[in-house]
Parts: C-alpha cells; structure tokens; sequence
C-alpha cells in the first residue's frame, strides 16, 4: 500500500514550548487514521505542519508523494482541510463560501460543481442563507462540503465532530467512510472513543510525543493489559482502596462499574478475587478497551515527564517553606 | 512551475467576496459615503486661514478727527470688529488675557497734537499673540489702513505731514486664488485627507479581520497566492476611493466653487494612483499589525503626520529640513501638490512629473512590502 502521509522527526517549538517532539506518522491511502490525545497535546500544532499551516523546525516527510517541506503548494492543491474552529465566511451565504472555495482551486464548470455539492449537502433550498446563520451540524458540513470541492486524495479533520449532535455525528462518519471507500485518506481528530475505534488506524499524542500507533486492536494489544470490571455499592471508596493493592496500576470509573486495570495478570486476579470476596463486590474480567488503553498512557507518560511539565510541582528537596515565609 | 503563476481566477474569487462583503457590511458602506461628504460640509465651511471680524477695542485718550477715522477705517476693513472703548490700559490687558479682545489700540492722549506739530507720535496696538496665525492677516492690513487714514486726514496745510509715497510700488499679483479664499485650498486637501483616512482603515482592517475570525487559517490552506489577496482585497477599495473622489470633486464644483482649470482626467489619473499608494499602506500596516485594534492605531499613527506634514493645514515651506524630508515621503504631501496643481493652476504631465513618480515608486515599494510581509504560514 504505497502512503498518503509518510513523515518523520517533525518537531515544533512555539518560543520555549516543545510543542511536537519527533513526530513520526505513516498513513496508508484509502485509509481513516485517527488521532486522539488530550487538549493542547499538539494534534492541531501537527495537522498544520502536514498541510503547510506551520514550518516544522526539523523533521521531513512526504505528504501525497510532495516534499513536505519544499511541495506544500501541491499538497494543499490535493488536500483538503477542515479547521477546528468554523473558520468559513460569516457573512458570505452557503453558495457564496462554496463558489469562493471552487473559485480559489480553479475548478472547471464551476457552476455545476457547486450545485452538485449543495444537493450532496441537501442545502439547495437554503443556498442564499448567511454561513453564520447555520447552526453547529449545519456548519459542519457545510466546511466538509467546501473542503471536498476540489476532490482532494486527502483530508485532514481537525476535531470536525466537536459540539455536533450524536446523529449529525454518525452520518458524518458514514460519509467519512463512504469517501475513503473510494480512496481518499483521512486523518481526523477526535475526542470520542466510539469514533476512534470507527477509524482503521489510530495514533495517540500527548504532550507533543507520540505514544502509540496503529489499529485499535494492536494499540489494545501493546500494551499488555489485563482488566476486570467491578461493580456493586460505594465504588468510590473502593476505588481508593483497589488502587493499593499488588498488581493494581489503574482504577477507572465507567458508568455504574469499575475498571480495573494492570499487567500482571496473575497478580492483579489475585489481589482482586481477595478484595472482592471480602467486600461482596461483582468481579468479572472483561477485554481492555480504547479508553482503558488511552488512560493507561496518558499515566505512563504523566509520571516520565513530571519532572519536567510540572512546574507548580516542586520536588521535595526544595526549600518551599522558606520562600512562604513563617 | 504552472502552480506558482498568477492566478486570474483566484485574484477574482478574492475580488468577488470582497465585493460581497462590503455590500452586506452597511455601516462602513455608509461611512464610506458619509464620510466624504461630513468632512466636506464641517471643513470645507469650518477651516478658514483669514480670519476677519477679530474683536478690537479702544483706549483712546484722544478723541480728534483722526483717532475717530482710524478706528471707523478699521471697522470698514473688515478684519476688526471694534467692540467698543476701555477706560485705561489695565482693562485693556484684563480683555487680551480674558481672550474676549484680539486686538487693543492704544491712542495717547494729545496724539493729534503731537501729529499736527510733526512730533511723529506713536499709536499702540497691542495683541494676542498666543495664536500667531490668527492675527496675521490683520496686521498685513494694518499699515496700509493707516497710510489710507493719514493721507486723509492730513489734507489742506497739514499735507506736509502726509506720509510720501516711496519712489516706486510693488505690484502683488495673487495667482490662482486672487481673493485669497482658503476654500479653494483646503477642499482639494481634502479630497486626499479623506482617501488617506479611508483607504488605509479600510485596507488596514482587511487583513487583520480574517486573522481575527480565523478565515486566514482556511485562506492559507488553499493555493491562493499572497500578490493575489493583497491585490484582491484592494480593488474594490479602489472603486469605493474612486467614487469619493467624484463626490469631493462635485462638492468643490458646485458647493464651494473652486476653479476646476485643469483636466478630468488627470484628476481622475493622479486620484487612482494616490488611492493606490494609500491602499499598499493599509495592507501593510494589516500585515504588520496582530489585530483590528493595533490596525487602527498603525493607521492614527499614519494619518497624523499626512494630515499635519503635507502641507494640508501648515504651509510645507515654513517646516525646517528635515520636517520637509519626512513630507516628502507621505504621498499626501505630493497628492495636495498634484490636486492643487490641475485644480487651480491647470497644471500639465510635465509639471505634475516630478510629484507623480514619487507616488509611483511609493506604490511600488510598499507593494513589495506588503507581499513581504504576508504571512505565509500561521508561524
């Protein structure tokens, strides 16, 4: 499968902040590549560089065969990029933004082009309305209809489903589907997990670092952990009191139960059918999931760098009291 | 590389949602429009360089025939309005300081007997000077009110007193404006103090107000060129200066009457290129400046030195050297020049040359400026 998007040690800085720290990302043709991690963790910073929007200050790369770095004018002829924030034009109507955008990748038989998109959208009757009159949804899928005006072989989706109604959501994600049935690549990033695990591959960044990539099911499986869900009364408590024992790495609250997590399979089992035997609590092992998987890194990552992101934190040989005075 | 040509149609897409949003954006269409014509209407009435009817009063301790023509003289001149009479020099000096006199004449008391013996007393006119502009006219007027007065009053015997007439004259000519009306001065500057003030906002905002919305991140991921949104966002500007310019132009003919000597067309040639030079600023001042706010301080920031080094309110040859060197610069200083030219004088090209490339090589610098400028990337 020859890449869409083939780019390695891309950095960031923005003054002193590291913001991307050697980004390396291969995604296939055809393929919806996910990219999850929390806010700030520099996935905008990176969809940027991808598509010209920002310098990298090392790194290089390949974006549809261009140079990332000496090609961007071609990569943003073929791609298409949809900003986090409705960044369309208020007060130009849904026709206007669209004509504008077919006006600006110089297509042919523009006219029609632009009808064709309107009735995809179903917003033919609604053509002349204000852009920012729309609502959220509408909005949404107004700036994916001008992005894909110029069919592009890839798209880059910054958080599109943000703030969207969960039905408006699924039907993007149909659509999203349908296009890279017929080759386009996507790269989207999201919040939600049932998203992440509609995409093929999956990458997961925070702080700038890249903590894992791949499919759901091979990011699940690297990790190597084992969970047992838990439920009955005063999970709460339980939590606090879970998490101490041998074998316990992460206690997560999801819903009515709890996850327990931890690589030591036999160790953890054991620790818990202990526990949970004593305090009449239902145990029962479960396969790990995304977010179980996300969490898990987002602590491995938390407790390396904490030394270092952590200013408020001040390590414990430091003199705090004599600065507060008393 | 075909991808890095100037495109027409991009250049288009940019000119077309300009126009588009201009025309959904009606207060600053009605500012556009409004503007001329309320700068017109409070300056072209409001600012007057000869001020008359300045009000005098007298201390007169004499009360002959020639303190009461002297006076009467100058009521007549209509540069003094003489109030009325003070009792002595200290309510005088209470009137100047007050600010409710300009102008004190002081006439001691045996003035005429001293002239009529040819003692060759002295009248004293006190005045405030604290503006000097606005007595100035006045006192230009004054000597030649009181040779009048003399040669009148000294008649018969006394002709011997009148003042002689010096053994030749000095002929003035005022060219161009004979009747010294400031009008047909000032409502051509204005014409090129409005588009200064509009063009550079309006450009000045046009940048900054996509960065602002966060359009500029969806601009800059599409192929359009940097010459291509600059040179985009500023045609339809040159329309809008294009029709206040008209508007200015109709104004000085029909309302306030200033001599229209020279050709339509050249009016109409050195008014796009001033709009031009003045839209290259305001798209750079955009580029440099992170929001619509800094925009608009770049932009006073610009105004204040056309407004008052152009020679647009103060005479261009009064300001020392370096003060001329900076004027020279601003091309409001050489569109005042050039309007006042073939307005008034009916200049030709060949005598509107040597303002005419200054404002061109203005352009083109900034133009390179601008497109320098432009930010690329979000970086």
């Amino acid at each position: 499968m020859t890449l869409a998007i083939d780019v390695a040690g891309l950095n960031k800085h923005f003054g002193a902040r590291h913001v991307v720290k050697d980004l390396n990302l291969q995604i296939g043709r055809g393929e919806i590549f996910g990219f999850l991690g929390p806010n700030g963790s520099g996935k905008t910073t990176s969809i940027r560089m991808l598509c010209g929007l920002l310098t990298p200050d090392s790194g290089h790369g390949q974006c549809l065969g261009f140079d990332l770095l000496r090609e961007h004018r071609e990569i943003k002829r073929r791609t298409g990029y949809m900003t986090q924030k409705f960044s369309f034009w208020d007060d130009l109507s849904i026709r206007e933004n669209l004509d504008f955008f077919a006006r600006l990748y110089q297509l042919p038989q523009r006219r029609r082009q632009v009808d064709a998109a309107l009735e995809r959208l179903g917003l033919c009757s609604r053509a002349s309305q204000l852009a920012g009159t729309l609502s959220g949804g509408w909005k949404q899928r107004l700036a994916l209809a001008a992005c894909m005006l110029h069919e592009p072989e890839l798209l880059l989706l910054d958080e599109p489903t943000a703030g969207v109604d969960p039905s408006a959501r699924r039907d993007f994600w149909e659509e999203l589907h349908r296009l890279a049935a017929s080759g386009i690549s996507v790269l989207v990033s999201t919040h939600y997990m049932d998203e992440a695990e509609r995409c093929h591959k999956l990458a997961y960044i925070a702080w700038g670092q890249l903590l894992a990539q791949g499919s759901a099911a091979s990011i699940i499986a690297g990790q190597a952990l084992h969970t047992w869900q838990v439920s009955g009364a005063a999970l709460n408590r339980e939590m606090a009191r879970l998490q101490h024992l041998p074998g316990v790495e992460q206690t997560v609250i999801f819903g009515s139960a709890l996850h327990v997590s931890g690589r030591n399979e036999a160790l953890l089992s054991a620790s818990l059918q202990a526990a949970c035997a004593q305090d009449q609590l239902t145990l029962q092992r479960i396969p790990t999931g995304l977010e179980d998987v996300f969490i898990h890194l987002m602590q491995s990552i938390t407790d390396q760098t904490q030394g270092i992101t952590d200013w408020t934190q001040r390590a414990p040989d430091q003199p705090a009291e004599a600065t507060d005075g008393r | 590389m075909a991808a890095e040509r100037f495109s027409w149609t991009r250049w288009w897409a940019i000119v077309l949602k300009e126009f588009l949003q201009l025309r959904r954006d009606r207060l600053t269409f009605a500012m556009i429009i409004g503007l001329p014509i309320v700068q017109m209407a409070l300056f072209g009435y409001a600012i007057n360089t000869d001020p008359r009817n300045l009000p005098t009063y007298v201390v007169s301790g004499d009360h002959s025939e020639f303190s009461r023509r002297l006076v009467s003289a100058l009521q007549t001149s209509s540069y003094f309005r003489v109030e009325g009479t003070l009792p002595d020099a200290a309510s005088a000096d209470r009137m100047l300081r007050g600010g409710q006199a300009v102008f004190v004449l002081h006439i001691p008391p045996d003035f005429s007997r001293q002239l009529v013996r040819g003692e060759q007393p002295a009248l004293l006119l006190d005045t405030d000077a604290s503006d000097p502009l606005a007595p100035g006219m006045a006192l230009a007027a004054l000597n030649p009110i009181v040779e009048q007065v003399s040669r009148e009053t000294l008649a018969g015997p006394l002709s011997a007193l009148a003042p002689q007439p010096a053994p030749f004259s000095v002929m003035v000519h005022r060219l161009y404006n004979p009747e010294n009306n400031t009008q047909y001065n000032v409502v051509p500057g204005l014409m090129g103090v409005v588009l200064t003030l509009t063009m550079v906002m309006m450009t000045g905002l046009a940048m900054t107000r996509e960065r602002e919305r966060g359009t500029m991140e969806n601009l800059l991921a599409t192929p359009v060129r940097p010459l291509e949104v600059i040179s985009g966002k500023i045609i339809p500007y040159v329309a809008i200066g294009m029709v206040q310019s008209t508007i200015i132009l109709l104004a000085a003919h029909w309302v306030f009457h200033v001599p229209f000597v020279g050709s339509v067309l050249a009016v109409y040639l050195v008014a796009l290129l001033f709009i031009a030079a003045n839209l290259t600023v305001g798209i750079t001042l955009s580029s440099l400046a992170g929001n619509q706010l800094q925009a608009m301080q770049l932009t006073i920031f610009y105004f204040l030195p056309s407004i008052l080094l152009s020679g647009f309110m103060f005479p261009f040859r009064g300001m020392p050297g370096w003060a001329q060197v900076i004027g020279e610069v601003l091309p409001l200083t050489h569109f005042n020049r050039l309007i006042r030219g073939i307005l008034l004088k009916g200049s030709h090209w060949g005598e509107l040359w040597p303002d005419i490339w200054p404002l061109l090589l203005f352009t083109v610098l900034l133009m390179g400026l601008a497109v320098t400028f432009y930010r690329r990337t979000l970086d």
